[in-house]
């Protein structure tokens, strides 16, 4: 746990060190900030929480490989890895140092978006249970795309590689939800429990399911898991 | 000195990468001490780097086992590893970290008390010569600075066993001096296996040289052991130079080759200088000592006998060693 929180610790500062961080700050509350304002100048305000909540699940589909493609691929492409895997931690305990830092930046980003609420609030009576919700939500589902992007950077020591396949895995995820017109009708429950989207927007709504929080749980830990296979495949005989 | 601890214990080791049939390392087993400062030689690809990775259990063997510090390195990995401070080839670091972070990082994923890590710390820097740019980012120091940072993240635990690949490689003289003293030092008490190139290197800082092959040992002694093996199997190979004028040395020449136990005189140039008439190198017979001899056919065609010394024999050891089997017959 400690020698996990070390590696989480150095993630977060590397985060920092170098414009990815700034980057994916400065470009979600861009994103975000422009939608509050079009919908505060231009439709009739109301206080609620929707355009923040509304357009994060694209932006995270796009920025969630972006923040996690770096984490082992570049580690083992300057060999750093070598290093950190001969210090006494096991590779679970990698994994889930990295995982953390990554939903520490993330959680760090909504977290700077609190005052819009605030803001919001001004307009009318604000609801906090879907606020809070929305932004359990957004972490959870970030914190599932951040596990995807995870798993593919193990893959590879090529940082693009590792984003494009996060990000083909991250899409078709977000996808699942849209095509539910384009299954047969005995699919479609399937498909829409396999989706992002429907999961995300159950919390958004401010009801916190059991079956939607076990959807992200189960997501985030597969993808660990294979990370972790993955990163001890170099040691199976 | 060498006590009788066992640090390091090698069995039959294997390591087969995917369905490569050669394997990288061949049943290779030995054993280091306590106190022992152990070369690793051989040529690129002939095993050395592979063996470390799996005494770090960064890789595991395909078969046979290995312990550090009587813990078996995949059965109880997080143990052996805790025994062991390992610079990797390259010294692959956190450039984007300063050299005092990277240690505080090293530090708490070993789990060493904070109470602890100052005099830690105080000690490696002074050991490493790192004292002054502890604040400095390692992307922005020397290949000697970053090395020696390698070595103060190796030694930050008080390991009992070092592991050092290629710890001198592309290295200037006088950072490849300070590094060596690094490791000569600590040495005396603990154990250290590091792998070169450089050949006198392991000379000056090893008292037992392995030299691996194509996976094998094929040699395993002091480094004065070395020498005399190929002596015992080859005979003494002599530079000599004379001096005196083309027609003595031409004399001496001839003079030597009637002597018995000269087997081969050949021109000789030591490897970047330039060519000098009067040099030769002189191949004798297994047992034999023909220097006295030398002097007197010197002396016979007066001409001047400038040198004769023992040809520095490791490089041939080594290249004699690591030859395929069926050369070394028909040598």
């Amino acid at each position: 746990m400690r020698n996990s929180l070390a590696i989480a610790r150095r993630e977060f500062g590397a985060y920092f060190n170098s414009p990815i961080a700034y980057i994916f700050i400065v470009v979600f509350l861009l994103i975000s900030g422009y939608m509050f304002f079009t919908e505060i100048t231009t439709g009739t305000p109301q206080a609620d929480m929707r355009p923040l909540f509304g357009l994060s699940p694209l932006i995270f589909c796009i920025f969630g490989p972006l923040v996690t493609m770096g984490l082992f691929s570049e580690e083992k492409a300057t060999g750093t890895l070598e290093m950190l895997l001969a210090l006494p931690v096991t590779d679970w305990q990698v994994v889930v140092g990295k995982f953390t830092a990554a939903v520490g930046l993330i959680a760090t980003t909504l977290a700077i978006t609190l005052p819009y609420a605030f803001f919001v609030a001004g307009y009318g009576h604000l609801d906090w249970g879907p606020v809070i919700g929305g932004y359990l939500g957004l972490l959870l589902m970030a914190s599932g795309y951040l596990a995807v992007g995870l798993m593919t950077s193990v893959w590879t020591k090529n940082q693009v590689i590792a984003a494009v396949v996060g990000f083909l895995f991250c899409f078709a995820l977000f996808l699942f939800g849209k095509l539910l017109q384009l299954v047969p009708p005995w699919l479609a429950p399937t498909v829409q429990a396999l989706s992002f989207d429907y999961h995300f927007q159950s919390i958004a709504r401010g009801v916190i399911d059991v079956r939607d929080l076990l959807y992200y749980a189960s997501l985030i830990g597969v993808c660990l898991i294979v990370a972790q296979t993955s990163l001890e495949s170099r040691r199976w005989r | 000195m060498a006590d009788d601890r066992v640090m390091i214990h090698v069995d039959q080791l294997t390591k087969v990468y995917g369905a490569n049939p050669k394997p990288a390392v061949d049943r290779i087993s030995f054993d280091v001490h306590a106190g022992e400062v152990l070369g690793f030689v051989g040529p690129n690809g002939a095993g050395k780097t592979t063996t470390m990775k799996i005494l770090v259990s960064f890789l595991a063997p395909t078969s046979g086992r290995a312990t550090v510090g009587g813990f078996d390195v995949y059965e109880q990995s997080l143990e052996a590893r805790r025994k062991i401070g390992y610079l990797p080839e390259d010294t692959p670091l956190y450039r984007d970290m300063t050299v005092l972070e990277y240690l505080q990082f090293v530090a708490r994923v070993r789990e060493i008390p904070p109470a602890r890590f100052r005099a830690r710390v105080k000690d490696v820097a002074e050991r490493c010569a790192i004292g002054q740019r502890l604040g400095s980012l390692i992307g922005e120091l020397s290949k000697g600075y970053r090395q020696r940072v390698g070595l103060a993240q190796a030694l930050l635990h008080d390991p009992e066993v070092l592991i050092l690949d290629e710890p001198t490689s592309g290295l200037d003289p006088n950072q490849i001096v300070e590094i060596r003293n690094i490791i000569k030092e600590f040495g005396k008490t603990k154990t250290v296996i590091f792998s070169t190139h450089i050949l006198p290197e392991v000379q000056i800082t090893c008292s037992r040289v392995i030299v691996i092959s194509d996976g094998r040992i094929v040699g395993d002694a002091s480094p004065t052991e070395l020498g005399r093996i190929l002596e015992n199997e080859r005979g003494m190979e002599l530079v000599v130079e004379f001096a005196g004028g083309d027609a003595a040395v031409s004399a001496a020449r001839d003079g030597l080759e009637k002597v018995s136990g000269v087997v081969s005189i050949k021109p000789f140039t030591d490897p970047g200088e330039e060519q000098r008439p009067g040099r030769f190198l002189v191949g004798t017979a297994v047992g034999k000592d023909v220097r006295e001899e030398i002097f007197r056919a010197a002396a016979g065609a007066n001409a001047k006998l400038v040198e004769v010394s023992r040809h520095a024999p490791l490089e041939d050891v080594f290249r004699h060693m690591t030859r395929a089997p069926q050369d070394r017959a028909g040598a």
